[in-house]
């Protein structure tokens, strides 16, 4: 008799940070890495629900599923209701790549007042309100590696990383987190 | 830490998220296999090192992941201006252009010491 798979999540039940900055992994989502040139927006906008946002550091919301812009011709879904990404791309007739990525990236969640500080402790990008608000996204460095930024609140960022660096970019935000608190 | 003004994110953006992609507004030969060796070495090979100011390819590899130009000073590392790739050669008011002479060589600056 076969025995069914288990899958694991790259960070398990972890949890870290202090009382001015939570540190937690992130609920499993879709995600899907999208180009398309200009002439296709309007069709696979049409065809995920909501605008592709065309400015760097835009994102798009609606119903738990996110646009990061993160390049002129380049996003980041995220469907955080699980729904099929793949399948939505393959009903775009516009020209287009759509690549599954959901399980190559996970993300990690840093809240509270010193989450800015928690992550700046790695990150060179400037997190302030004017040129980092609520709803913007950027592809960016956290110490060694490549990440992706997503201000989803006023404190609260989401952190998505690739699965095998996980436990390195946990690791770091967690210590960035107890330094932002003092 | 140096900042970069990345033409596509409209901004500046730590160094760290950049790599530098060596010489811009090389053209490549119309017809690669008519050229002599001597020709292809170099459009290939050979680069000028110049002191001062140089155009060159960069890449926002952790950002936009898209390569634009630039100019820099290869001395101060200072960066005068950042513009799209295909664009041309800014001008660049005050900005002298790089010095004839290339980057010291052994024989100058040793001579024949022993």
């Amino acid at each position: 008799m076969a025995d069914t798979a288990l899958r694991l999540p790259p960070l398990g039940l972890r949890h870290g940070g202090s009382a001015a900055a939570r540190v937690t992994p992130a609920a499993p989502a879709t995600r899907l890495s999208l180009r398309a040139g200009p002439e296709a927006l309007d069709a696979l906008s049409a065809a995920f629900g909501l605008t592709l946002p065309t400015r760097p550091k835009g994102s798009a919301l609606a119903n738990g599923r996110h646009a990061l812009w993160l390049g002129p011709d380049e996003w980041l879904l995220i469907d955080e209701n699980e729904a099929d990404l793949m399948a939505v791309a393959a009903g775009a007739s516009a020209l287009h790549s759509a690549t599954d990525i959901s399980h190559r990236n996970t993300a990690i969640l840093v809240s509270g007042p010193a989450a800015a500080g928690a992550i700046a402790s790695a990150c060179p990008l400037d997190l302030g309100n004017a040129i980092f608000p609520v709803g913007a996204a950027a592809r960016t460095v956290l110490g060694k590696i490549e990440i992706v930024l997503f201000r989803s609140g006023e404190e609260d960022y989401r952190v998505e990383c690739w699965r095998s660096f996980a436990p390195y970019a946990f690791g770091l935000l967690s210590e960035g987190a107890e330094d932002a608190g003092l | 830490m140096l900042l970069i003004y990345c033409p596509y994110c409209e901004e500046e953006r730590s160094e760290l998220e950049f790599r530098h992609g060596g010489d811009a507004h090389i053209a490549r030969p119309a017809n690669i296999a008519d050229i002599t060796d001597e020709a292809f070495q170099d459009y290939f090979f050979l680069r000028d090192n110049p002191k001062g100011l140089i155009f060159e390819r960069w890449r926002h590899i952790h950002g936009c992941g898209r390569f634009f130009n630039a100019a820099r000073d290869t001395v101060s590392d200072r960066f005068f201006a950042s513009y799209k790739a295909g664009e041309p050669k800014p001008d660049l008011p005050g900005v002298a252009p790089a010095s004839e002479k290339t980057v010291e060589t052994y024989e100058a600056t040793e001579g024949n010491a022993q």
